[in-house]
């Protein structure tokens, strides 16, 4: 699934024995995918390579976080790893949405990759739809996390620290029986199938989302990005953080060109 | 999400189908539905389809030898990019038919037959007879999302790929090109390209300006 970049000088494939790997999930608003932006255009990372899969929309352009001339020409597909060693941080950006019926195998090979190159942990971003919050949802923060078992035990006090919300779970059968609860995460994309399968194969998976709908998710991603800097301290967090992440060259016409001068 | 008139309503996402959907298991229910409407195609065809058998392709060549020795492949994919081989560069005198791939999809169908009107869909590979090293593929059919890998790993599965250059024709509506000014005062049509790092020639146009992308088989 993971091809690596060929670097030139006969490079060994990357070592990401130890990384944390942060990804995206294809959600509602692509609040998760447009944090991932920033994180990978502030923190100007290199690729190091791509997956070769059948489970995503096949889709390619040119750079994405060109800031000249000189590097705007390298070609940019679906799915690709980039990595900070400084930080242990790797990177994997989605592009395109998921084929019909391929999120389970998606998911397996990922988790198998995860195996397999011995990353720590996976932080997932994502996001959940609005309208769908209950009562209590509706009030306070509309950012919530979630753990892994195995993860719980290593940063659940962590987050008690900062005073996070875990995402609740929500009745089965409502107004039928309140007794059971369930996990559900509407518009979240592959998320709870991530997590579920994550939690069974005792990997170190966190999530990440907000509660957002549809529109100009920039401000979602901004919050979103922000808050796994509280516990992941990515960047410095000063007075004003959301100045500190740099916008990709990429995010230009997000809602359409310029208009005909004739339309006046 | 309620609308104006109270009604609620799904709204579409970004995210795709919800998940709630595609991690659904079958239940006896489902399993007894399925197997009625089978049965029914049954009855009003002649003959059994499964679902998963419709959608594969199958790559058909008539030149016999693979896998085929390759030095220029020209794709066209669209009716628009065919048309320009069929009226430019294809002819009965220089080229030959080698191969035809064989597929269905709720958009179109294409059959074995290298006998095609240009109003058809099609998906036909060429072969130069004074130079078998190059190869040409006109796709005037719409591949599918689910069958777009197929078709690459068939088509490319059957060539020797060292020393291949690839080069894919493709047309895209200028509404869908994102620039700053309106698209209503570009001179249309414009070429644009994309390169691999390998590829060291010149290229005819200016390369394809973020936040531009390409899609579906061309893409692939």
């Amino acid at each position: 699934m993971f091809i690596p970049c060929d670097r030139g000088g006969g490079s060994a494939a990357p070592d990401f024995k130890g990384f944390t790997l942060l990804m995206p999930a294809v959600s509602v608003g692509n609040v998760g995918q447009l944090a991932i932006d920033l994180v990978i255009s502030t923190l100007d990372m290199t690729k190091v390579g791509y997956f070769y899969t059948d489970c995503l929309v096949p889709m390619v352009g040119n750079n994405p976080y060109a800031t000249a001339e000189e590097n705007s020409k390298e070609l940019s597909i679906n799915a690709e790893v980039y990595s900070l060693p400084s930080k242990k941080l790797v990177v994997l950006q989605i592009r395109s949405p998921f084929i019909k019926n391929k999120y389970r195998p998606f998911c397996e090979t990922l988790l198998s990759w995860v195996k397999s190159s011995k990353c720590a942990r996976v932080v997932l971003l994502s996001s959940s739809h609005a309208y769908q919050r209950d009562d209590e949802q509706l009030l306070g923060t509309p950012l919530r996390y979630l753990l892994t078992p195995d993860l719980e035990k290593a940063v659940g006090g962590h987050m008690k620290e900062l005073n996070w919300k875990e995402m609740e779970k929500v009745a089965a059968y409502p107004g039928i029986n309140n007794t059971e609860k369930v996990l559900h995460i509407p518009g979240g994309g592959i998320t709870k199938l991530l997590f579920t399968e994550s939690c069974s194969e005792g990997i170190q998976m966190a999530v990440l989302l907000k509660f957002c709908s549809e529109g100009d998710n920039i401000p979602d991603a901004f919050v979103l990005v922000n808050y796994l800097n509280e516990w992941l301290q990515l960047i410095k967090s000063e007075v004003n953080p959301s100045s500190q992440w740099k916008i990709p060259s990429s995010w230009r016409l997000l809602f359409g060109n310029g208009l005909p001068p004739a339309l006046f | 999400m309620a609308t104006f008139f109270g009604e609620v309503v799904v709204a579409p996402s970004r995210a795709g189908l919800d998940e709630e959907e595609e991690a659904r298991e079958e239940t006896p229910e489902d399993r007894e539905i399925r197997r009625e409407i089978e049965k029914k195609r049954y009855r009003r065809r002649g003959r059994l389809r499964l679902e998963l058998r419709e959608r594969e392709i199958e790559v058909l060549w008539t030149c016999g030898e693979q896998p085929l020795v390759c030095s220029r492949f020209i794709v066209a994919i669209g009716r628009n990019a065919a048309a320009f081989l069929s009226s430019f560069i294809l002819d009965s005198v220089c080229w030959e038919v080698v191969g035809v791939v064989k597929l269905w999809n709720e958009w179109c169908r294409t059959s074995s037959t290298t006998n095609v009107l240009p109003t058809d869909s099609f998906c036909l590979f060429y072969r130069l007879i004074s130079d078998p090293t190059v190869l040409l593929c006109q796709c005037s059919c719409y591949v599918a999302e689910d069958q777009q890998f197929q078709w690459l790993e068939k088509v490319f599965g059957s060539m020797q790929k060292k020393g291949l250059q690839v080069t894919i024709l493709s047309t895209c509506p200028v509404a869908d090109y994102k620039t700053q000014e309106s698209t209503l005062t570009l001179v249309s049509p414009f070429l644009k390209a994309l390169k691999t790092k390998e590829f060291q020639e010149q290229v005819c146009c200016p390369l394809l300006e973020q936040p531009n992308i390409v899609r579906d088989l061309p893409a692939a």
